[in-house]
């Protein structure tokens, strides 16, 4: 976590699960991340990608949220 | 105001003595898409709209019901919130309501919802509000899906971690509601229970102890919502200088955010989640399966656009029999007046006015109702949030929030609600954005139009194997979409600018859309169509009608010019032939004559007044006899002097377009006003939609001649 070079969700391959270590970004945005369950410790991986190319979808605590990957790229992940 | 206000915003734990002569207020309350709604129609017997996405609801709705030893209670039905520091409209209105804050009453007891499938996220609200000590019942609504996926929970055990009463229902089945009222009874009587132990950091408590209110709970919640700029921050600005003291002066391992949220959540999955078994997990579920398709990275859109495309053809073709059964009804209705009646103006009145005005837009009920059918479908069933999912892309790229296809899709509608449903975004910004672009979507008032003028003007069934018809009025959607993406790029950059918000898209499951719900939609639209036929579009028919029956033509001249020839010369002298004319010159470069012009005019108080008047207009006079013909068939006969026709496919184009682009609604702009609390804004959409779809109807028209055709 003190690598300046931690993994985030937006790199993390699809289908893997991650452990959430902290979250980044504006303090509303963050909080809301954190109220939905992106605190430390959670499980949380990458399903698929929008046709589009963003936004990403992913699974966390047996629910389905979609995120853009400017935001994924705030979450800092571990293995 | 703001004293009081002070009072209430720190005086929530300190409850008085019941009151015993006003009815006690039970709030149900939840995050989004648990199944309030559902439950609060159950057990209120209501029939609110419910659908499977988050933020349906958007306004409180309460109902009072007997409870036995009781008395009358007050149900209220809450807009959904993830949690208390929610900030968007509608998540106000629910904190609001909770908190008794902004004139609502605080609760006696509330009803907290959980999503008995979701819990390890879903509890993370309910633990705020028991925190707060109120009486609380916690519901685990959803229990048939939860028997069906296997989970398992053990509801003792839950309830006594949680030192709270715990039942499990089904809204959808009606398992357990029957217990649910009594036992909020109960609670109305219960003695204080202590809050959940959630084990906070010291340096948390120390904050919040900081803060020197009269109770924790709200302390943290203050800790966690009050900041600057926000709403609490006006309302009591010393207690937002002690909380920006307080989070200054933190200090602990982490952010004082993530200690408080990661606490709670800390003890929902220590202690609390051991009491949820999930006994088949793993294996991939249905709705994992249906996304594996709908939201295919590569075909995923290329399916999303053929089922639009189906969709609207269907429209059309599906709809087409049912239209030519009204129509005939009408027309039935028309020649029995006309036959039972004595000549002269009350014959002509009934079946000129009357019959033919309201009767032209009445046809269009088989089609308003299978547009409302397949909008209610795709919403219940899960498939309108994967369409915010894939279009999220798109939407970003003009500087709309991810939450605005929501509205923008309802806006197929109607607009009115739509624009209600704006509410679901947070920032003032996006959400005045979405409201200045979404009467651009084609709702369902100009369908009418489009089916009256599409059938009249091009050729019916496959041309060479191109349906003409079902691609038009397809292309008319997508030509819609696209002038409201230019338009909020525009708008986003020039008058309203500001940065993009992230998006947070909750994808429900998938459920079998509910035959009440979709016939709820549609009853509900049509009630609103009809309303519409019988008290606007009627007053403005019978306005339409005298303005174009009067001056009434002497008989002796009448006799003189012959019966075609008077009624063409009756209508062109009567007040609204001499109004049309008189805007005709700015009208005429958009290909329209005086005739459209007098449509134009009514169709500006609502859309679907244009049918109906040009009902009127074709109506007076015309030869109305054993040929009794419909309105398309007269349209396509209707010709200038020099005989040439007047509708030309261009000519139907252009007034195709400009019916997509002007803003003809009395009830969105009304809409607009509440919501915005401002004139500016409506007046603003009205000028520059109108201004638009002149400008596009010109180019249109002119580009069109320019190239030789029409
Ligand atoms: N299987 C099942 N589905 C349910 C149950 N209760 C509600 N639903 C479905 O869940 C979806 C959401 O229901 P709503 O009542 O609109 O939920 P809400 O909490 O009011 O949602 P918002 O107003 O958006 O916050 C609908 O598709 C309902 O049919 C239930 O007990 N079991
Ligand atoms: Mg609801």
């Amino acid at each position: 976590m003190d690598l300046p070079t931690a993994e985030t969700l937006l790199g993390s391959p699809q289908g893997e699960w991650r452990t959430v270590l902290g979250v980044r970004g504006e303090r509303a945005f963050r909080r809301r991340l954190l109220e939905l369950g992106f605190v430390a410790g959670t499980r949380v991986r990458v399903v698929g990608v929008a046709p589009l190319g963003d936004p990403l979808k992913l699974e966390i605590r047996h629910g389905n949220l979609s995120l853009r990957k400017a935001e994924a790229a705030g979450i800092e992940v571990g293995p | 105001m703001s004293g009081a206000e002070n009072r209430v915003l720190v005086g929530l734990p300190r409850r008085g003595p019941p009151v015993q002569d006003r009815p006690r207020r039970v709030v149900v309350l939840g995050p989004p898409n648990t199944g309030k709604t559902s439950l609060f129609n159950r057990l209120a017997g209501t029939n609110l709209r419910v659908g499977n996405y988050p933020g349906v609801t958007v306004e409180g709705t309460s109902a009072r019901i007997d409870l036995p030893h009781v008395g009358p209670i007050d149900l209220v039905d809450l807009p959904g919130t993830y949690s208390l520091s929610g900030r968007s409209g509608e998540e106000r209105i629910a904190v609001d309501a909770l908190l008794g804050r902004n004139g609502h009453a605080l609760p006696d007891a509330v009803l907290v919802l959980c999503d008995a499938t979701h819990l390890e996220h879903n509890l993370y609200l309910a633990l705020q509000v028991l925190e707060l000590s109120v009486p609380t019942l916690v519901v685990l609504n959803m229990a048939d899906e939860a028997t069906r996926q296997g989970v398992d929970i053990d509801l003792a055990a839950l309830s006594e971690r949680l030192g709270a009463p715990v039942v499990a229902v089904s809204a959808r089945t009606g398992q357990g509601v029957d217990d649910l009222l009594p036992r909020a009874a109960g609670l109305l009587r219960a003695a204080e229970r202590a809050a959940p132990p959630i084990a906070y950091p010291p340096a948390v408590i120390e904050a919040a102890d900081s803060l020197d209110l009269p109770h924790r709970a709200l302390a943290l919640w203050a800790l966690l919502s009050v900041e600057a700029g926000s709403e609490e921050e006006t309302e009591d600005p010393a207690l937002a200088a002690r909380v920006e003291a307080a989070r200054a002066g933190f200090d602990g391992e982490e952010d004082i955010d993530a200690a408080i949220v990661g606490a709670r959540y800390g003890f929902i999955d220590r202690d609390l989640m051991p009491c949820v078994v999930r006994s088949r997990s793993g294996g991939r579920s249905l709705t994992d399966r249906i996304d594996a398709v709908l939201v295919h990275p590569a075909w995923g859109f290329l399916l999303f656009l053929v089922i639009m495309t189906v969709l609207f053809q269907g429209l059309f073709s599906w709809s087409d029999p049912a239209i030519g059964v009204v129509e005939s009804l009408i027309g039935a209705l028309a020649d029995g007046t006309r036959a039972v009646l004595p000549d002269g103006i009350v014959e002509d009145f009934v079946a000129d006015g009357l019959i033919a005005g309201v009767g032209s837009v009445l046809v269009f009920l088989p089609q308003i109702l299978l547009l409302f059918l397949l909008i209610g479908l795709m919403e219940d069933s899960g498939y309108m949030a994967r369409i915010a999912f894939l279009m999220d892309r798109i939407m970003k790229s003009v500087g709309l929030h991810g939450r605005a296809f929501v509205p923008m899709l309802s806006g197929f509608a109607c607009a009115v609600p739509a624009v209600l449903a704006t509410r679901t975004m947070e920032r003032r910004r996006d959400r005045f954005l979405t409201m200045m672009v979404v009467p651009l979507t084609l709702c369902s008032a100009r369908l009418p139009v489009y089916t009256l003028l599409i059938a009249a003007l091009y050729p019916a069934g496959d041309q060479g194997n191109v349906p003409v018809q079902g691609l038009l009025l397809a292309g008319m959607y997508v030509f819609s979409i696209a002038v409201a993406l230019v338009a909020a790029a525009v708008l986003g950059r020039t008058v309203l600018k500001g940065r993009n918000e992230p998006l947070l898209l909750e994808l429900p499951p998938y459920r079998l859309p509910r035959l009440n719900t979709v016939w709820r939609m549609m009853w509900d639209r049509t009630r609103i169509f009809l309303t519409e036929a019988g008290t606007v579009i009627l007053a403005c028919t019978i306005i339409l009608w005298a303005l174009l029956a009067f001056p009434r033509m002497s008989e002796e001249r009448a006799e003189a010019l012959g019966p075609q020839e008077a009624a063409a010369v009756s209508l062109q002298e009567s007040y609204g032939g001499r109004l049309g004319q008189a805007i005709e010159p700015a009208i005429a470069p958009l290909g329209f004559d005086w005739k459209i012009g007098v449509g134009l005019i009514g169709a500006f108080a609502a859309r679907e007044v244009f049918v109906a008047t040009m009902g009127v207009v074709y109506g007076v006079g015309g030869d109305v006899d054993e040929t009794s013909t419909t309105l398309r068939e007269k349209i396509r006969a209707e010709a200038h002097a020099d005989g040439r026709p007047v509708y030309t496919p261009l000519v139907g184009f252009s007034l195709m377009v400009f019916f997509a682009l002007a803003c003809q609604c009395m009830s969105t702009l009304a809409a607009v006003k509440r919501e915005t609390r401002s004139y500016r804004w409506p007046v603003f959409l009205f000028v520059y939609m109108t201004a638009l779809a002149w400008l596009c109807s010109f180019a249109i028209y002119q580009g069109g001649r320019a190239m030789g055709l029409g």
